[in-house]
C-alpha cells in the first residue's frame, strides 16, 4: 500500500464529521501545466488549500551560475514561455546596470515594441485560457490564438524564432528591424483593435462569464500589497501601481498610456484589467511605431563575451505581463554571475491562492487560478 | 495477405472495393488517435497552438484532447520531466489502455534537452516508458508535431495483427504495466527501466 494511504482522516474545524481531501493535479486539465492543490473540502466549500509546487524546477539559477552572461540569455526564454521578450529585456536590463552599459535609442524603441507586442498576446492568451476553465472548450482560445499567431510569425520574422526569441543583448539588440518588418507590424497592430473589439463582443456580454466571475475570488488591496503581488492582479485590486510608470525603465515616460484599475477585486476585474491593457498597449504600439528613430541598435562599445564585471550587484525590473519581473545579479568579477536569482512574478502572485479560494466552491478554485495567470516555467524555475 | 494493387484498382473501376481486414482495422486505428490532455512544459503551448484553427490537428482525427488517461490512446509528453514528475507520467502512461503510443515532443523529453545538467532533470523519458515517435527542436514547430502524427500514422498503418511483429497489444506475453520509479536517496531508483532502455555504451 502506498504511503498516505491509511493516514487518519482530516477532521472539521469542529472536530464532527471529516473533510474530503482532494489532489487537483499534478495532471489536471485546469493547472496550465504540473501544479498540485491540495484542497481540503466540506462539501463544495474549500476549507483549506496547499500548493504544491515543483514539477517544473529545472534548475535555471543553478545553471546560469555556471555559465558566462551571455549562456544565461536562451535559458530566460524558456522562464515564462509564453513571453520570452520580456524575459531578454529584464536580464538584459539586469546586466546594464551591472556593467553599465548604455543601450542606442532604436533599440529601446525595439524593445518596448517587442515588450507590448508580447504583452498583447500574453493577456490574449490567458484570457482564453481563463474561458476555457469556465468550460467554453475551444472557441476563445481559437480567437486568441489567432492574433497571436500572427504575432508570432513577426517574431519569427524579426528573431528567426517563434517563441524562445533569444533575441536582446546587453547593450542592444542582436539584429536590426527592416523597413519592412516594421510596415508589417504597423500592418498587425493596425488590425489588434478589431481583434480586442471582437474579443470583447463576443464574451462581455455573456451570462455565464458574468455569473461566474463576478464576485468571486475577492483579493484585497491590502493584502495584494503586503503579499507582494504585481501586475494585472495588483492593478485589479485597484492599487495604482505599473512599473512602466513608477520605474523609469525603457522609454516609457515618452508614450501616452493610461493605467487601468479594478473596483471590485474579483476575477471578473482580472479578466477586464486584461482586456483593457491591451488597448493600452496597442496605444503604446501606435506611438512606438510612428516616432522610431534611425541608428544602430547596438552599442559600439558594448562587449557581448567574455567580459568581467567589476564586483557588486544589480536589480534589472521590468513590468512583465504577468508582473513584476526582476533578476538579480551578483558580480564578483568573475565571467560568471556569483549568485544569479530570478524574481518571479507568477509564484509570488500566486502565494495568495488560498486566502482567494478560502469559502468559494471547489469549482471556482479552477477560475481564481486561471485569473492568477501564471506559467509554470517560472513559479519553479 | 496484401491484396495485389493492379487487381485492386482494376476492381475498383468495376465498383468492388478490396481491402483486407487488417487494413481496415489500422485505417479505423489510425484516423482516431485521441491524445491525453497533458502539458508539461513549453512544448505544450506548441502543442495547444497545433490544435488551433491555423495548424488544424482535427485533420488527423486527433483533435479530441481528453483529459483522463483511461479514454486517450496517445500521450504527448510535451516538456521537461523533471524527477519529481516522473514517476506521474508512468503512472499515467499505466492507467491508459492498450493500444497506447507515446510521442516524445521537444529535447527536453529526448534527454534532457538544455536543462540535461540540472540535478533534477531526467535525461528522457524513455529510460522508464516505451516511445515510439522523437521530435527534435526547442520547442519544435507545429509543423514538426504533424510530422510525428504522421509518422505514428504510418506506424500504425504497418502494423501486422498476427505473427511475431504484432503489436504489444495483441501479444498477451507482453509488458502491460511499467515500474514506477520512486525517489531514492540520490536518483530516481531504479534509474531506468532495462527493459525499455539499455545503458548505451559509449566507445571513446
Amino acid at each position: 500500500m502506498r504511503e498516505g494511504w491509511n493516514r487518519p482522516p482530516v477532521m472539521k474545524p469542529d472536530g464532527e464529521g471529516e473533510l474530503l481531501e482532494v489532489a487537483m493535479g499534478p495532471h489536471h486539465p485546469s493547472t496550465h501545466g504540473v501544479f498540485r492543490m491540495d484542497v481540503a473540502l466540506d462539501g463544495e466549500r474549500v476549507i483549506r488549500l496547499k500548493p504544491v509546487f515543483g514539477y517544473l524546477h529545472r534548475n535555471h539559477e543553478k545553471i546560469a551560475e555556471g555559465m558566462s552572461y551571455l549562456g544565461s540569455m536562451p535559458f530566460t526564454d524558456r522562464l515564462d514561455y509564453l513571453c520570452p521578450l520580456t524575459n531578454n529585456w529584464a536580464y538584459a536590463l539586469a546586466v546594464e546596470k551591472l556593467t553599465g552599459q548604455e543601450v542606442p535609442e532604436r533599440a529601446e524603441y525595439l524593445r518596448v515594441i517587442l515588450g507590448e507586442l508580447t504583452r498583447v498576446q500574453n493577456h490574449a492568451s490567458s484570457i482564453g485560457f481563463l474561458i476555457q476553465e469556465m468550460g467554453a472548450s475551444g472557441t476563445p482560445l481559437m480567437y486568441a490564438f489567432k492574433a497571436r499567431e500572427k504575432i508570432l510569425d513577426l517574431f519569427e520574422e524579426l528573431t528567426g524564432a517563434r517563441m524562445m526569441c533569444n533575441y536582446m543583448r546587453f547593450g542592444g539588440c542582436r539584429v536590426d528591424a527592416s523597413a519592412a518588418w516594421l510596415d508589417a507590424t504597423r500592418k498587425v497592430v493596425a488590425g489588434l483593435p478589431g481583434f480586442v473589439d471582437e474579443f470583447e463582443r463576443l464574451l462581455r456580454t455573456n451570462e455565464i462569464l458574468m455569473a461566474r466571475t463576478q464576485g468571486v475570488g475577492i483579493l484585497r488591496p491590502e493584502l495584494a500589497v503586503n503579499a507582494g503581488v504585481t501586475g494585472p492582479m495588483l492593478r485589479a485590486s485597484g492599487v495604482n501601481y505599473d512599473i512602466r510608470k513608477v520605474g523609469g525603465y525603457g522609454v516609457y515616460n515618452r508614450f501616452k498610456f493610461r493605467v487601468p484599475l479594478g473596483d471590485h477585486w474579483d476575477v471578473y476585474d482580472r479578466y477586464m484589467i486584461r482586456m483593457l491593457e491591451m488597448r493600452e498597449s496597442i496605444k503604446i504600439l501606435e506611438q512606438a511605431l510612428k516616432d522610431i528613430p534611425g541608428g544602430p541598435v547596438m552599442d559600439a562599445k558594448a562587449k557581448l563575451r567574455g567580459f568581467r564585471p567589476k564586483p557588486g550587484e544589480a536589480y534589472g525590473r521590468i513590468e512583465s505581463p504577468k508582473g513584476e519581473l526582476g533578476f538579480y545579479l551578483i558580480s564578483d568579477g568573475g565571467p560568471n554571475p556569483y549568485r544569479y536569482r530570478v524574481r518571479p512574478p507568477s509564484l509570488i502572485n500566486l502565494t495568495i491562492l488560498e486566502d482567494m479560494c478560502l469559502g468559494q466552491n471547489v469549482a471556482d478554485v479552477v477560475l481564481i487560478f486561471g485569473s492568477v495567470d501564471i506559467i509554470l516555467g517560472e513559479v519553479d524555475r | 495477405m496484401a491484396v495485389d494493387e493492379g487487381l485492386k484498382i482494376e476492381l475498383g473501376k468495376q465498383g468492388v472495393f478490396v481491402t483486407t481486414i487488417e487494413e481496415l482495422y489500422n485505417w479505423g486505428r489510425r484516423s482516431s488517435i485521441w491524445p491525453m490532455q497533458f502539458g508539461l512544459a513549453c512544448c505544450a503551448i506548441e502543442m495547444i497552438a497545433t490544435t488551433m484553427a491555423r495548424y488544424d490537428l482535427a485533420r488527423f482525427g486527433a483533435e479530441v484532447f481528453r483529459p483522463s488517461p483511461r479514454q486517450a490512446d496517445l500521450m504527448i509528453i510535451s516538456g521537461t520531466v523533471t524527477k519529481k514528475m516522473a514517476p506521474q507520467v508512468v503512472r499515467l502512461y499505466n492507467q491508459m489502455a492498450e493500444p497506447r503510443y507515446v510521442i516524445a515532443m521537444g529535447a527536453c523529453a529526448i534527454s534532457g534537452g538544455p536543462f540535461k545538467q540540472g540535478y533534477n532533470v531526467l535525461k528522457g523519458i524513455d529510460r522508464y516508458i516505451p516511445v515510439d515517435v522523437h521530435i527534435p527542436g526547442c520547442p519544435p514547430r507545429p509543423e514538426a508535431l504533424l510530422q510525428a502524427f504522421m509518422t505514428l500514422q504510418k506506424k500504425i498503418d504497418g502494423q501486422p495483427l498476427t505473427g511475431p511483429d504484432r503489436p504489444r497489444f495483441l501479444d498477451a506475453e507482453a509488458q502491460g504495466e511499467f515500474p514506477v520509479p520512486v525517489q531514492g536517496e540520490h536518483d530516481l531508483e531504479p534509474t531506468s527501466n532495462p527493459g525499455v532502455w539499455t545503458v548505451p555504451v559509449v566507445i571513446r
